[in-house]
């Protein structure tokens, strides 16, 4: 099967996923059956060994985030993909990926939860497993698409910024869009990162990152004599088990390295800025709510593309203009308590909210009652 | 061309972790020679281990390391191995890693026959963490976990990998120390899956609460209760049976060559695209 041609085709968005992940220079994937996701795990048996990478299915979904770590050390780039209780058994491997600074991305197709749940249906019920999923503080990177164009675009954006970051990157879709047909744009060309090197004179993208929070990285096989542990280590890779100051550095440093870079992480999309009513919404949530600031400019829309690290300047700069807020996702409560959070912080109290169960996207008429009531 | 001891270990991380008595040292000292003889590089090695004694040896070698979670040394070393073939890849383990936590992994890291050495180093019981009863610890035996002793059946993790599709499957005690070295070296010659289990001493976990505590009393018991393969296969001795009656089959128990996962990728890629 050839790559699709620069231009528009119509596709599914888990397949714009598998294809943006090769055009991003996929070279290894692991993965494991599990719906909503299997039809990238599925496209890459085929597509993978084509275009010279090695395509596994694993014996469970702890073994394929061990296996795509595995690889990256090799120096490839690394993607499983799964969905819900995939994605619980994924998190011990998360947080070593973390810990160790391997450049992987996790595809997460949310599906209903807890548990087993709606296999076929969407949720957004895991934005904060993605975040706090394994135990220590760490932090990810988390992008969710909207469309099947970003289930292909955010996936190359995923590896890019896995390699600069040197972080586990999660695209976290869900099964709406990610079985979602319609109409794609592949691009010509596409800016591609590549990790730094340890004593590489290569200058690039993931150069632009002080080596005080992201070191250079030391590929298997390369001489480095690299030291790997997801103990507690210093920056030498020695183990510090015990030692105060060297797990203090080491965990405030993976956080930093992506709380203080906000700004280049955040992604977003905003509709009528100047609204005194704003939604907050994000993945097949925005799909109504789009919609529906596109037909009233009274009513603005941000449009989060990135979720972790949240990208608090556009929410508070939203809090600051918009008399008020509605935050729509499909869940109890996981982004609108981050919003209130914000908001708070600078005055906006109206922080209203449309929490959708059941598996189906918000439509309109989940949203416009609500709007109504609110101050704009 | 041999590699010197100060070379080979890290020797600036000495001195290690592992308590006086430990059958690790041994086991390294195998390996360093095994390694020797083999023509390997240890810039083309990589050393891997899950968690516990066992999987801290590649911490003192001198090639790439990879010291990853619990139990999941083969599934990282498995993706490392396919995504740069030209990395020798070895692993560190223990029972406890290998045979419990990581026992879906082990089982299928055979099957599949990736290009892996493994040395399972087993000393039944979970040292590191002051010694529970493992998924090796014979029946009736004490630990912190089973005070009036261990009520569970043993699992025969040799058996288990040549049962569950290994090339290479071998089992000597610390003190074989000839026969291990000699196994290894095949081991790290070997295509696809080479598993050496290396029935070891643990006198601070084990020993000490099974009549044991002296270094040398253990060592006596690993030798009264070993057995050659061919001398079990002789007197018919229920091998799946092993340390209920205290005994411990030694040899090697498979020694094939079935094409390994990379000699099957490989072979299928280049019928994909001419």
């Amino acid at each position: 099967m050839p790559d699709p041609k620069p231009g528009i085709e119509f596709m599914q968005g888990n397949d714009a996923c598998t294809e943006g992940a090769l055009a991003a220079g996929l070279k290894f994937f692991a993965g494991y059956p599990i719906t909503p996701s299997t039809e990238i795990t599925e496209r890459l048996a085929y597509r993978l060994p084509e275009k010279g990478g090695v395509f596994m299915q694993m014996e469970d979904e702890l073994a394929c985030i061990s296996a795509i770590v595995g690889a990256s050390w090799a120096g490839v780039k690394a993607m499983t993909a799964t969905s819900g209780p995939g994605f619980s058994l994924m998190q011990e491997g998360i947080g070593y990926a973390a810990m160790t600074e391997t450049p992987v991305v996790i595809v997460h197709v949310m599906r209903g939860g807890p548990s087993t749940g709606q296999p076929t249906m969407a949720s957004q019920a895991d934005i904060m497993q993605a975040k706090w999923g394994s135990h220590g503080d760490y932090q990810v990177i988390a992008l969710a698409p909207f469309s099947v164009q970003e289930s292909y675009d955010l996936t190359v954006e995923a590896f890019n910024l896995s390699e600069k970051y040197r972080v586990p990157t999660i695209l976290l879709s869900d099964a709406e869009i990610a079985h979602m047909r319609g109409r794609i744009d592949i691009p010509a060309r596409i800016d591609l990162v590549d990790r730094k090197e340890l004593c590489s004179e290569k200058r690039g993208e993931a150069y632009k990152v002080p080596d005080k929070l992201v070191p250079p990285f030391a590929t298997f096989g390369h001489g480095h004599r690299s030291f790997v542990t997801g103990m507690t280590h210093n920056a030498e890779g020695d183990i510090a088990p015990e030692d105060e100051k060297v797990q203090e550095e080491l965990v405030r440093r993976i956080n930093d390295k992506i709380l203080k870079s906000q700004k280049d992480i955040s992604r977003f999309e905003i509709v009528n800025p100047d609204a005194k009513k704003f939604i907050i919404s994000y993945g097949s949530s925005a799909l109504a709510a789009k919609d529906i600031a596109i037909e009233d400019e009274k009513v603005g829309l941000l449009r989060l593309k990135t979720i972790w690290p949240l990208p608090e300047e556009q929410i508070l700069s939203v809090a600051h203009r918009a008399r008020s807020i509605l935050v729509v996702e499909m869940n109890k409560g996981q982004m609108v308590r981050e919003v209130q959070r914000l908001a708070y912080s600078v005055g906006c109290k109206a922080v209203r909210f449309v929490s959708k169960l059941g598996g189906e996207a918000p439509r309109k008429k989940d949203i416009l009652p609500v709007l109504k009531k609110m101050e704009g | 061309m041999a590699v010197q001891f100060e070379e080979f270990f890290r020797v600036d991380r000495f001195p290690h972790v592992f308590c006086p008595g430990c059958g690790i040292g041994v086991v390294m000292n195998c390996f360093y020679r095994a390694f020797n003889d083999s023509g390997l590089n240890l810039k083309d090695t990589v050393f891997t281990g899950g968690i516990g004694c066992s999987s801290r040896v590649p911490m003192y070698i001198n090639g790439d390391m990879l010291h990853t979670t619990h139990g999941r040394a083969i599934p990282f070393a498995t993706g490392l191995k396919l995504a740069n073939p030209k990395l020798k890849v070895v692993i560190f383990a223990g029972d406890g890693d290998i045979g419990a936590i990581g026992g879906n992994h082990l089982i299928n890291g055979c099957r599949r026959n990736v290009d892996l050495t493994v040395i399972c180093i087993n000393n039944n019981t979970y040292g590191m963490t002051g010694g529970q009863m493992s998924t090796t610890t014979p029946h009736g035996y004490l630990s912190t976990t089973s005070p009036d002793g261990n009520p569970e059946y043993p699992f025969d993790l040799s058996k288990l990998a040549a049962a569950a599709g290994a090339n290479y499957v071998a089992r000597w005690t610390v003190r074989h120390v000839h026969e291990l070295v000699k196994s290894m070296g095949k081991a790290l010659q070997k295509r696809g899956f080479a598993f050496v289990e290396v029935a070891s001493t643990c006198p601070t976990g084990f020993g000490r609460r099974n009549n044991m505590g002296d270094p040398v009393q253990q060592l006596e018991w690993l030798k009264s209760m070993s057995v050659r393969k061919e001398k079990m296969d002789e007197e018919e001795i229920d091998q799946m049976d092993l340390n209920l009656q205290g005994l411990i089959s030694v040899g090697e128990f498979v020694d094939r060559d079935r094409p390994s996962l990379q000699d099957i990728l490989s072979s299928k890629k280049s019928k994909v695209k001419p």
